[in-house]
């Protein structure tokens, strides 16, 4: 028997075996939800392997958060200090201080009486919440900590700005659920509990950059984006040390072996 | 044997042999010296192993095994501690990477039939490897007390409840508790500690038996003379040393430039046992397996489907039946291989999806075909199939290579009707 005939043979028989393994396939559940557009595309400074941090938006945007989203949204992995120096967001020291100072964190006095006091560059972001049932019971569900959000959802920076601009009147049909709620271009599902929190002119910015939504969605990503991932331009820096370095040891090795293989026929 | 002319070498020789015996195994240790690049893979997987001992030892310097503050102590390497970005993502991305190494050194062992006599036990060692190195990846997933740590682990432990009569029992004593929960974190970290060490005692049997018979080669055929070897050392360590420079370039585009984009983002949402994400995936590298589970309508039989998918594995040099080691004179078997390549990325992709419409056909198909592939097509194939002819060796066919013409076999084969 020729070996063409049999394979022939054992895969009709595997097509003729699997099909009747396959059941009916489920129909699938009608849509009832708009289909989500395309994330909007917009590009920042800090992309691509060469990218960095704009140090302006980044004060832009840690503005806004100060401002708006840190009334409902912690940011509980930060530090006040984070924001000084290189790796930061370009304040001095004594600037780092003096944002500290103006919020209050909870501690213990001597007498173990717990207290409120000013915090210090080496305390974490204060949070407008004691603890997430606090913020839940304020907000009907407790929005999520920020520390880490480009890093934790898919389609990260865009996805971030697709959302703090995305805010539709909903679209005739859909139905929004009776328990409130307000609709999102981007949002799974399309309904969101957060109301939307920024339009244009939220915040009055101080170097004279206008304030239009997009403006305003576009610094605070920038400024989360750095918040999710710090240590990114050191990263990108140290990897093309390290690549260069690895391709010259590369070409090297590659003379080394050949050389070693010059006396072998092979 | 003198090993070196230094007294002090000498000295030592003469009561630890240790200079005589990596002499023998390195310089003495003949090795086919037509090995392609595919077999540069296992020292690949011995470097990989390394590198996340290595930093798995740092990493735990600094990590918290406590569901109140496992997530933030992985945060805090991150973030606080000098350059231990660079050692977690070393240590995450080489997850990935040592098992892509691993896999491909899996099907280059499928393809030029590097398990066959007398290689069994050296292929057994190789798949109780990978099946170790599933278990620690898993509990390793597990440690940063992420969404997918938490969820990833409730699926894949409750898996045992499918064991008729004791099952719950058994899922109560892995987690150590009624849920997933602190007790399950720190059997975790302890095991995921453990673990490597476990695997890289393997690899000391696994490298034993390899150089009891020494290395398979492309053409499957043994080494006949000094003229069809070369000693490991210069050859293969230089070939070695420059295979993994550009392996570790591959590998540091993703750590330096990509290092999330193998992992889940629900992973960076801190575990919270009240909701469940919208999809639970395993890791990519396990999705093949995970896709087989889901595709037994049956849930006894498709956790019997996916261990059975590991543990075919080790019986393949007896499943296989041929004469012949190396594809390459196998006409038919060839083919049937890079269908198997094929069914595996397509059950990965089946994983990666919800059971719904089209990717359930595919993952029964594909499930189907995957054993398919072993218990049937591998004995059956062996049994009909004709080789085409061996050349008389290793040398033979290198030097006709070399001088233009294909391999020996392929040649002689095409010139018959």
């Amino acid at each position: 028997m020729k070996p063409r005939y049999v394979m022939t043979a054992l895969l009709a028989g595997a097509a003729i075996a699997g099909a009747a393994l396959v059941q009916p396939a489920q129909p699938v559940k009608a849509q009832a939800e708009e289909a989500t557009p395309p994330l909007p595309d917009v590009s920042w400074s800090f992309e691509g392997p060469f990218g960095t941090f704009d140090r302006a938006a980044l004060q832009r945007g840690f503005q806004i958060y100060t401002q708006v989203c840190s009334t409902c949204h912690s940011m509980n992995l930060l530090t006040y200090d984070d924001l000084a120096g290189t790796d930061g967001l370009g304040y001095s020291e004594a600037q780092v201080k003096a944002i500290a100072a103006q919020k209050q964190v909870p501690d213990i006095d001597k007498n173990g009486q717990p207290i409120q006091r000013p915090a210090r560059p080496s305390d974490h972001f204060a949070a407008p919440f004691p603890n997430e049932q606090a913020a839940a019971a304020a907000l009907g569900k407790a929005p999520p900590d920020l520390s880490d959000i480009i890093k934790a959802r898919a389609g990260g920076a865009r996805y971030v700005y697709g959302i703090l601009t995305g805010f539709r009147e909903p679209p005739k049909g859909f139905e929004m659920p009776p328990g409130g709620g307000h609709y999102n271009l981007y949002f799974p599902g399309h309904v969101i509990a957060m109301p939307p929190p920024l339009q244009d002119n939220t915040v009055q910015y101080g170097d004279g950059t206008k304030a239009t939504l997009q403006q305003e969605a576009h610094d605070v990503v920038a400024f989360m984006t750095w918040a999710s991932d710090p240590m990114m331009e050191q990263r990108k820096r140290t990897g093309a040390k390290v690549i260069l370095f690895l391709l010259a040891m590369t070409g090297v090795l590659y003379g080394a072996k050949r050389r070693v293989w010059s006396d072998v026929e092979h | 044997m003198a090993v070196s002319r230094n007294k002090l070498v000498q000295w030592i020789d003469h009561r630890l042999p240790v200079f005589s015996y990596l002499d023998h195994e390195l310089h003495e240790y003949p090795t086919p010296k037509n090995l392609n690049y595919w077999w540069n893979f296992g020292s690949l997987a011995g470097a990989m192993l390394t590198i996340m001992i290595v930093t798995g030892i740092f990493l735990a310097m600094q990590y918290d095994p406590n569901t109140g503050d496992a997530f933030q102590s992985v945060e805090r390497v991150m973030r606080e501690v000098n350059y231990g970005w660079l050692i977690r993502y070393i240590h995450m991305n080489g997850a990935s990477f040592f098992f892509i190494v691993v896999y491909i050194h899996l099907f280059r062992g499928l393809y030029y039939g590097s398990y066959k006599a007398p290689r069994e036990l050296l292929w057994m060692l190789g798949v109780l490897i990978v099946l170790l190195m599933m278990a620690t990846a898993f509990m390793g997933y597990v440690l940063p007390w992420g969404q997918m740590s938490f969820w990833g682990a409730t699926v894949i432990t409750s898996l045992f409840s499918a064991i008729p009569g004791v099952g719950k029992d058994i899922v109560t004593w892995l987690w150590g508790g009624f849920a997933v929960s602190n007790p399950t974190l720190n059997r975790f970290y302890a095991l995921h500690y453990l673990l490597p060490f476990v695997i890289l005692g393997v690899v000391v049997l696994h490298v034993l038996a390899l150089h009891q018979h020494g290395s398979n080669n492309p053409l499957g055929i043994d080494r006949k003379g000094p003229q069809d070897s070369v000693p490991f050392h210069p050859y293969y360590t230089y070939k070695d040393m420059f295979g993994l420079s550009v392996f570790l370039i591959v590998f540091s585009i993703f750590v330096f430039y990509f290092p999330n984009a193998l992992g889940d983002p629900q992973n960076y949402i801190p575990a919270n046992p009240m909701q469940t994400p919208p999809e639970i995936v395993p890791e990519w590298y396990l999705l093949p397996f995970y896709a087989i589970l889901r595709s037994i309508p049956n849930k006894l039989l498709g956790v019997c489907a996916l261990f059975g998918s590991i543990f075919i594995l080790f019986v393949v040099p007896w499943l296989d039946t041929s004469k012949v080691r190396s594809a390459y004179f196998r006409p038919v078997y060839k083919w049937v291989f890079w269908l198997l390549v094929i069914d595996a990325f397509a059950l990965g992709a089946v994983g990666a999806h919800r059971p719904e419409g089209i990717w359930i056909v595919i993952g029964r198909v594909g499930t189907f075909y995957y054993f398919l592939h072993f218990l049937v097509l591998m004995p059956l194939i062996g049994w009909l199939e004709r080789p085409l002819p061996l050349p008389p060796s290793i040398s033979e066919a290198v030097l006709k290579k070399r001088a233009g013409g294909a391999v020996a076999g392929a040649t002689a084969a095409r010139a018959k009707p």
